[in-house]
C-alpha cells in the first residue's frame, strides 16, 4: 500500500448509542429515527449517528461542534476509550476493534498519545515523572526516559520545573506538561481533546502559536477537537463541523466560511473575523485577463479596451499597476512614470495585513504574488469587500 | 366476630411453629460447629499463636524498652517532637496509675485487628470500586455489620470457638473493617476521572492503572477509612472483654457490676489515651505521605 497518498485513519459508519441495550437500539437509529424519536420511545441517547471521515497523515484535523455536539466522545472512539456500537475504526488500514487486551495496549503507548482539556496529569508525580509517564510504563529504563522527558520539557519551554508537582504550576504551564508528556513517546498520531478551551484567551494563542511551530518541525498527525471556530480555521488543515452527533460539513477552512452547507454551519461561521481567517488566495482573480507582459509600455496601449487600469509584468516579473490616463499623460511627458503604485501582496497573507494596503492604494488593484515573485493573479478592493461584509453569503 | 380477630391482633404464627424454626435452626447450627468446629479452631491457630506471642512480647520487654520503642515508632511516623513527648507522658502516666499490663494486652489485640481488617478490607474495597454490582451487592452487608448490635453476633462464634482472643478478633474486625472497606471504595471512585482516562490513553494496564494512578490517589481517603476502623476497634474493647479478651475492658466491665466510677474511669481514660494516641500517629502520617496534595486547593 502506497503509505503516503492512503488516509492514516479511516472511520467508517460510526454509531454510539448510550443506553442499556444499544444493539437494540441500532436498527432504529439506521433507519433514520431521530435523536429526540430514540431517546422518548426506547431511553437510549445516540451519541454520534453514522460518522465517516477519514485523516491524511500530517495534518492537523479538527472536529469542530457545541457541547453536546459529541465531539469529545468520538475523539475517544480513536483509541478506544470509547468502543463504538457499529461501525469501523481503522489505522494504517486496520481495524482497531479486533484488536485484543494485549495488543490494544501495546497500540496506545507506541501509536497514540493524548492530551485533555483539564490536563489529566497524576497529580502525585512530579512534572518530570508526569512527561515520561508513558515511556515509564513502558518499562523503558528510568535514566533513558528521565532524559527524553528533559528534552521534552525543554522544547515547551519549562526547563527548572523538573521537580514541581501539577498543583504548583498554572493552567498554561500544566497544559505545557500535558503536551509534552504526549510528545515524549514519539507517537504518530496526537489526540487533543479541547486541550486549550480551559486556558485564557492570551494563553490559548500562545499555545496555538506553539503548536503551530512544533508542527512545522514534526509533522504530526493532530487530531484536534474544539468548540471555537476561531481556533479551528488557526490551526485546522481540515475542519469536521459535528452537529447532534451527525457529520455535518467536512472540508477546508475557506470551505467552511466561504460555502457552508447548512443554517448552522452558517451561523457558526457568522463571528468569525474573516479577515483573520482567509487568506488573499481564497478571494484574488486567478484569471491573467488584467495582467500584461509586455517589454516596454508602449505594448500596453492596445491593451486598455476592457480595464482602465492593468498590472505590467516584464518577463514575468512585476513592473507595477498601470491607467490609462496616467499612461496617456507619461506619454504625452507631463509626468516622470506611468506606474500608479508598485505594491503587490503575497498569495499566503491574510486579508487582515492586506486590508491597510488596498486602502491605501486607491486604485482598487492589487498585484498577487506566489512565493517565487511570480504574479498569479489579482486582488480588487471589490472582492475584499464582498468577502468581509458579513451578509455577502446571504445576499 | 371470632374470624375477625386478626383486626386486633396481629396475625402472628403459633408459639409452636415459631419454637420449631428456632429448634431446627438451632440445632442445625450446633450440628455444624460440633462437625467442623475443630477444623475451623485450627485454621485460627496460627492467628491465635500470633496473637499470644505478640502480647507475651509486650507484657515481658521491660517497660521502658517498650515505652522507648512505641516513641521511636511515633516519632518515626509523624516526625513530630511534641507528639512524641505528649505519647510518652501519657504511657507513663497509664503505667503510673497500674494498668500498663492490661493497657499492653489491649494495644496488641488492637494492632492486630487493625492489621486484619486493612489487609481483608481494602482488596474488598478495591473490588467494590470495579463494579457496581459488587457494590450493590456488599453494601448492604457492610451496613448489617455495622449496625447488628455486637452480642448477636457474637453468639454463632462463640458456640462455634468457644470464648477467648480469637472470638474477640472476629468480633472486632467485624464490627470496625466496615470503614476501610467504604472509603477504599469511596477514595477509588473519587479518582479524577480524566487522570484515570490518561493513564488508559498512555497504554497503562490494569495493574498499573490500580497501583499507580488509582491508590495513591484514593490514599488520603483510605487513610480516613484506617483511622475510623481503629477507632471503632477500640470502642469494642469493652465488649470484646465480655468474652474473655483480656485488657482495659475487663476492668471497665467489673466497675458496671459493682459501681466502681473511679476504677471505671480511669481505665476508660487509657482506652481513650490509646486512641488519641492512634489517632494523631496515622493522621500526621498520612499528611506527612500526602504532603505534594497540599497544593490542590488553590491550584486548580
Amino acid at each position: 500500500m502506497d503509505n503516503n497518498s492512503a488516509p492514516l485513519i479511516e472511520i467508517e459508519s460510526l454509531t454510539q448509542i448510550f443506553g442499556n441495550t444499544p444493539e437494540k437500539v441500532l436498527a432504529k437509529v439506521d433507519q433514520g429515527m431521530s435523536k429526540s424519536d430514540v431517546l422518548a420511545e426506547t431511553g437510549h441517547t445516540v451519541g454520534l449517528r453514522d460518522i465517516n471521515l477519514s485523516v491524511n497523515r500530517g495534518e492537523i484535523f479538527v472536529i469542530m461542534g457545541l457541547s453536546g455536539s459529541g465531539k469529545s466522545t468520538l475523539i475517544r472512539h480513536f483509541n478506544r476509550l470509547i468502543d463504538p456500537t457499529a461501525g469501523k475504526i481503522k489505522v494504517e488500514g486496520d481495524d482497531i476493534l479486533t484488536l485484543s487486551p494485549k495488543e490494544l495496549i501495546e497500540f496506545r503507548r507506541h501509536k497514540m498519545s493524548m492530551v485533555f482539556q483539564h490536563f489529566g496529569l497524576m497529580p502525585h508525580h512530579c512534572v518530570l515523572d508526569n512527561v515520561g509517564y508513558g515511556l515509564s510504563i513502558q518499562g523503558e529504563k528510568p535514566d533513558v526516559w528521565k532524559t527524553k522527558a528533559k528534552e521534552w520539557l525543554e522544547v515547551v519551554g519549562l526547563e527548572g520545573y523538573e521537580d514541581q508537582y501539577p498543583s504548583q504550576l498554572s493552567g498554561g504551564q500544566q497544559q505545557r506538561v500535558g503536551l509534552a508528556r504526549a510528545l515524549c513517546t514519539d507517537a504518530e498520531i496526537l489526540l487533543m481533546d479541547e486541550a486549550f478551551s480551559a486556558l485564557d484567551p492570551l494563553i490559548r494563542y500562545e499555545m496555538q502559536t506553539q503548536l503551530i511551530e512544533l508542527q512545522g518541525k514534526l509533522h504530526k498527525t493532530i487530531i484536534f477537537i474544539t468548540h471555537d471556530l476561531d481556533e479551528a480555521l488557526r490551526l485546522g488543515d481540515r475542519i469536521a463541523v459535528l452537529k447532534d452527533g451527525e457529520m455535518v460539513q467536512v472540508g477546508t477552512p475557506e470551505d467552511i466560511i466561504l460555502s457552508p452547507v447548512d443554517e448552522y454551519v452558517r451561523d457558526f461561521a457568522k463571528d468569525v473575523n474573516r479577515a483573520k481567517a482567509l487568506k488573499v488566495k481564497h478571494i484574488m482573480d486567478r484569471s491573467k485577463d488584467r495582467v500584461v507582459d509586455c517589454d516596454s509600455e508602449d505594448g500596453l496601449n492596445d491593451a486598455f479596451n476592457k480595464h482602465d487600469t492593468l498590472i505590467w509584468t516584464k518577463n514575468h516579473q512585476l513592473q507595477g499597476v498601470v491607467s490609462k490616463n496616467r499612461l496617456a499623460a507619461y506619454q504625452a511627458g507631463q509626468i516622470d512614470s506611468p506606474l500608479l503604485h508598485q505594491t503587490s501582496v503575497k498569495k499566503k497573507d491574510y486579508l487582515q495585513s492586506v486590508l491597510p494596503l488596498a486602502l491605501l492604494t486607491d486604485h482598487h488593484l492589487l498585484p498577487v504574488l506566489d512565493s517565487d515573485n511570480q504574479v498569479i493573479g489579482s486582488l480588487s478592493n471589490d472582492a475584499l469587500a464582498e468577502v468581509l461584509n458579513p451578509s455577502f453569503d446571504a445576499a | 366476630m371470632a374470624d375477625q380477630s386478626w383486626l386486633t391482633e396481629f396475625p402472628d404464627m403459633s408459639r409452636r411453629e415459631l419454637l420449631g424454626i428456632r429448634k431446627t435452626l438451632d440445632g442445625a447450627y450446633r450440628d455444624f460447629s460440633r462437625a467442623y468446629g475443630d477444623q475451623i479452631e485450627a485454621f485460627f491457630d496460627p492467628l491465635l499463636s500470633f496473637l499470644v506471642w505478640f502480647e507475651n512480647l509486650l507484657l515481658n520487654t521491660p517497660w521502658w524498652l517498650v515505652l522507648g520503642v512505641l516513641a521511636g515508632l511515633v516519632y518515626f511516623m509523624s516526625r513530630s517532637w511534641k507528639l512524641c513527648v505528649g505519647v510518652s507522658l501519657s504511657l507513663l502516666a497509664i503505667g503510673y496509675f497500674g494498668m500498663w499490663d492490661n493497657t499492653m494486652r489491649t494495644l496488641s489485640i488492637i494492632t492486630v485487628c487493625t492489621f486484619l481488617a486493612i489487609i481483608l478490607g481494602i482488596p474488598v474495597g478495591i473490588m467494590m470500586a470495579r463494579s457496581n454490582r459488587t457494590q450493590a451487592i456488599i453494601t448492604p452487608f457492610l451496613d448489617i455489620m455495622q449496625t447488628m448490635p455486637a452480642f448477636v453476633y457474637l453468639i454463632p462464634v462463640v458456640m462455634l470457638l468457644g470464648i477467648g482472643k480469637i472470638p474477640g478478633v472476629i468480633a472486632v474486625v467485624i464490627y470496625a473493617i466496615p470503614p476501610v472497606i467504604r472509603l477504599t471504595n469511596l477514595g477509588i471512585r473519587l479518582v479524577p476521572h480524566e487522570t484515570l482516562e490518561a493513564a488508559t490513553a498512555y497504554g497503562a494496564t490494569p495493574k498499573q492503572r490500580l497501583f499507580g494512578v488509582q491508590l495513591p490517589l484514593a490514599m488520603p481517603t483510605i487513610m480516613a477509612g484506617i483511622n475510623q476502623t481503629i477507632m471503632m476497634a477500640l470502642a469494642m474493647v469493652v465488649i470484646a472483654s465480655m468474652i474473655g479478651v483480656k485488657g482495659l475492658g475487663q476492668p471497665v466491665l467489673k466497675s458496671i457490676t459493682n459501681q466502681y466510677f473511679t476504677l471505671g474511669l480511669l481505665n476508660g481514660l487509657a482506652i481513650v489515651a490509646l486512641a488519641i494516641m492512634f489517632d494523631r500517629v496515622s493522621q500526621s502520617y498520612a499528611k506527612r505521605t500526602q504532603k505534594h496534595l497540599g497544593g490542590d486547593q488553590n491550584g486548580q
